[in-house]
């Protein structure tokens, strides 16, 4: 099953390698990592997507807290959250299909950011269902390169 | 006002050497002139070399181990004046373990410097040693300037990158600014929680360079907060458990040792009367010698404990892990138990075995507590089950054949009359020196439990000696481990430090010949050891005392020789070459499933 945990880190270098090697030494394996400031610039979120079972998803979050470096790890699967992700699409696009693409673009509520005369680019934030559904539609079209930043969350409500 | 000439003639000391409490003193009592001193005493300015001696000092570091090299220069400088002792060893990763083992017999944190590039590589295998055993060990190594780092420089290696995995944690000291605080924390992180080895590279400009010093009163980390003290509800339903169980079993573990939990383990038994089993590590931490002790769990185990293990109904798993080592097969393992496991590392918990009860909190303040609400349960039947397994199942071995290890460490066991530290290499030896001397003090087996490190033990005796002065300190080692580190005779010899290295030497890779025999169709692939050199030669090479030992009746007046002689001394035990331990799990059986050494 899909798990999505979000950890404040210090923001010191040398932070994302310790989890990166955690991860690899352990036999984690990610699905997606994104990392950002927060507010306080002297700490960092990320947010790591993995394709584990509870067991396994239990020694992540004890290692995690482990790590000198780690301030908080919360498991927001199970919990009322949302989760966006931002994906940047090249597409083949001879001008006699852009409208064609452009019609699409418009229904996933997507944006074009790039268009030079045989493609386009395309923005898309959305949850996963979202995402996978315009890049399936998108396929027949012929898409040249995907760049995905990786699933970002928050919980819902008040709680931080 | 004096004139300087008549200053410099009346106060003709070097007023350098004084620290600034006694020259701020010279001051106040009116012995020397203020304006010639004021600078000095004002001046809080020093170098990240200094920091390092000082921080050492602060921290209350009475010896180092290592090797000098370029990028560690300006350390060794400030060293030559210092009032630390410094071991020179003869490779870092004998400086790692002998910390390592200073650590374990004292409980203190154990301290060793490299050099740049191989000479901190060198220490990796010791600092993941420590890392495995839960060891306070504090590295400092040396590294080329930080406008050199990532170009490849002479003698560069990433060593934090390198040791990420196999320390508690590392810094990379970018600025003399944060040394203080970096020193302070590594000792604190090495030593609290659950111990381990935290290492500190320093650049060799960060080494010279300047910075007003004030070493921190105290560590502020947000992210790191170690819990000590159990759950009041948990320790309560741990209490009921143990109240309602008809077989219970108390496993103890490295843990109990690491937080001086001993005497409330012992408090814990005489109130409930609750069998004890210990692990490789735990070993010590409850006396050996008591009828209620069952002996060692796991591979090579006593078949009471381990049948006790299979049968338990409870069991109290307290500072241990649940190694492979000790679970066997593990979806057969114990399984009518529910298991209390206190730990001071939550990951330790429910990582293998499942548990019923966690505690996470330290193992001395746990046990405290539970102490005041424990009731003894009703074990009758239990005791008469296990007085029945140790009567039909003692450690035994046949006599018939050449000279027995089992027999030399029982000999080693009656003429130190247990008061030993043993050290043990890898091994055969190592499982003989578990279970055949009994260990009644804490601190008083040093072993690589975790890693299986081949040459830890010469090292780590000798740290552990030096540690323990007053001490009697063996190693028990094999012919092969004893060669992995053998050039620390010089730093054994050269220092004085009397330990005494029992080589049970049998010509063999001993363990893995075990397994070739019992498994591999007796295909002895690369196993001996032919080659060894003369053992009673090596040690009059480097100036400590050998003794060779072929027959029975030499061993005890061997073992008598080495300990009447005022240093380093190797006794060579020409062992019978195919002698095996038993009994034995298989890998991969049931902890039940044992083989050999029945009587
Ligand atoms: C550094 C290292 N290399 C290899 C091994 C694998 N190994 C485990 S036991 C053993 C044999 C040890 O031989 P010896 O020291 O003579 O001890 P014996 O078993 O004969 O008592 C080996 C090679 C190890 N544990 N450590
Ligand atoms: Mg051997």
């Amino acid at each position: 099953m899909k798990h999505t945990i979000s950890a404040l880190v210090e923001n010191k270098s040398g932070v994302l390698a310790r989890i990166a090697s955690l991860f690899s030494a352990r036999g984690f394996n990610i699905s997606s990592l994104a990392v950002g400031k927060t507010d306080d610039s002297t700490i960092s979120r990320m947010t790591i997507v993995l394709d584990a079972d509870e067991k396994i998803l239990e020694q992540v979050v004890k290692q995690l807290r482990k790590l000198i470096d780690v301030i908080k790890v919360q498991d927001l699967t199970g919990q009322n959250f949302v989760a966006r992700e931002l994906v940047l699409i090249k597409m083949d696009a001879t001008p006699a299909r852009r409208v064609e693409i452009m019609q699409i673009v418009s229904l996933f509520r997507a944006r074009v950011v790039d268009v030079s005369t045989r493609s386009l680019s395309v923005e898309v934030t959305g949850d996963e269902k979202k995402i996978a559904g315009m890049l399936e539609v998108l396929k027949e079209f012929g898409i040249k390169e995907v760049v995905r930043t990786g699933r970002i969350a928050m919980a819902r409500g008040d709680k931080s | 006002m004096m004139s300087s000439a008549r200053l410099e003639k009346d106060y003709p000391e070097d007023i350098k050497s004084l620290t600034t409490k006694e020259k701020l003193n010279k001051v106040l009592t009116g012995n020397t002139d203020p304006c010639k001193l004021l600078d000095e005493v004002c001046d809080l300015k020093k170098s990240g070399a200094e920091i390092i001696i000082d921080a050492l000092l602060k921290e209350g570091v009475g010896v180092l181990f290592g090797i000098p090299g370029g990028a560690v220069i300006p350390i060794f400088d400030v060293l030559y004046d210092a009032q630390i002792r410094f071991i020179l060893t003869r490779h870092e990763q004998g400086a790692a373990h002998m910390a390592d083992g200073y650590a374990r017999a004292t409980g203190k944190v154990g301290v060793c410097i490299a050099t740049s590039g191989p000479g901190a590589t060198n220490l990796v295998t010791g600092l993941a040693t420590a890392n495995m055993d839960s060891v306070p060990v504090v590295a400092i190594t040396g590294q080329v300037f930080t406008t050199m780092i990532g170009n490849d420089a002479f003698q560069e290696a990433d060593i934090v990158g390198v040791t990420r995995p196999i320390t508690k944690h590392n810094y990379l000291v970018k600025d003399v600014g944060e040394l203080p605080r970096m020193m302070k924390e590594a000792f604190y992180i090495a030593r609290s929680g659950r111990p381990g080895p935290v290492l500190i590279d320093v650049p060799k400009d960060v080494q010279t360079a300047e910075t007003e010093y004030v070493y921190p009163e105290e560590v502020e980390l947000r992210s790191y907060k170690p819990v000590y003290s159990g759950h009041p509800q948990q320790i309560k339903r741990a209490a009921t458990a143990i109240l309602k169980a008809k077989k219970p079993l108390i496993c103890t573990g490295g843990g109990v040792i690491i937080s001086n939990a001993a005497d409330e383990l012992r408090k814990l038994v005489n109130k409930t009367n609750i069998p004890v089993a210990a692990t490789l590590l735990g070993l010590g931490s409850f006396p050996g010698t008591e009828d209620i002790f069952l002996g060692m769990l796991g591979m090579h185990g006593t078949r009471t404990a381990n049948y006790a293990i299979m049968e338990s109904d409870l069991i109290i798993a307290i500072g241990a892990r649940f190694d492979d080592r000790i679970t066997g097969r593990l979806d057969e393992f114990a399984p009518q138990a529910k298991i209390i496991h206190i730990d001071i590392d939550p990951s330790s918990i429910s990582k293998s075995v499942r548990v019923d009860i966690p505690i996470v909190g330290d193992a001395k303040n746990v046990l405290h507590e539970l102490n005041k609400i424990v009731d003894v349960g009703n074990y009758g039947n239990w005791h008469k089950r296990i007085v029945k397994w140790k009567k039909a199942y003692p450690l035994v071995y046949s006599d018939d054949g050449g000279l027995k290890p089992q027999f030399i460490i029982k000999e080693i066991y009656r003429l130190t009359k247990g008061e030993a530290i043993i050290a043990t290499e890898v091994g055969q030896n190592q499982m003989w020196a578990a279970q055949f001397y009994h260990y009644k003090n804490p601190r008083s087996i040093l072993s690589s439990g975790g890693l299986g490190t081949m040459g830890y033990g010469f090292p780590a005796a000798i740290g552990a000696q030096i540690g323990c002065p007053g001490k009697i300190v063996f190693d028990i080692a094999g012919d092969g481990s004893f060669q992995m580190n053998i050039q620390e005779l010089a730093t054994a010899a050269i220092n004085k430090v009397p330990v005494k290295v029992a080589v049970l030497n049998n010509g063999y890779l001993g363990m893995v010949r075990q397994w070739q025999e019992l498994f591999y169709k007796k295909r002895y692939s690369y196993t001996s050891l032919k080659g060894n050199p003369d053992f009673v030669k090596v040690a009059a090479a480097y100036g400590a005392a050998g003794i060779l030992v072929r027959k029975k009746e030499e061993v005890a007046p061997a073992i008598k020789k080495a300990l009447s002689i005022d240093g380093p001394v190797i006794i060579d035990f020409h062992i019978d070459p195919e002698e095996n331990v038993f009994p034995m799990v298989p890998a991969g059986a049931a902890t039940n499933k044992m083989i050999g050494g029945m009587a």
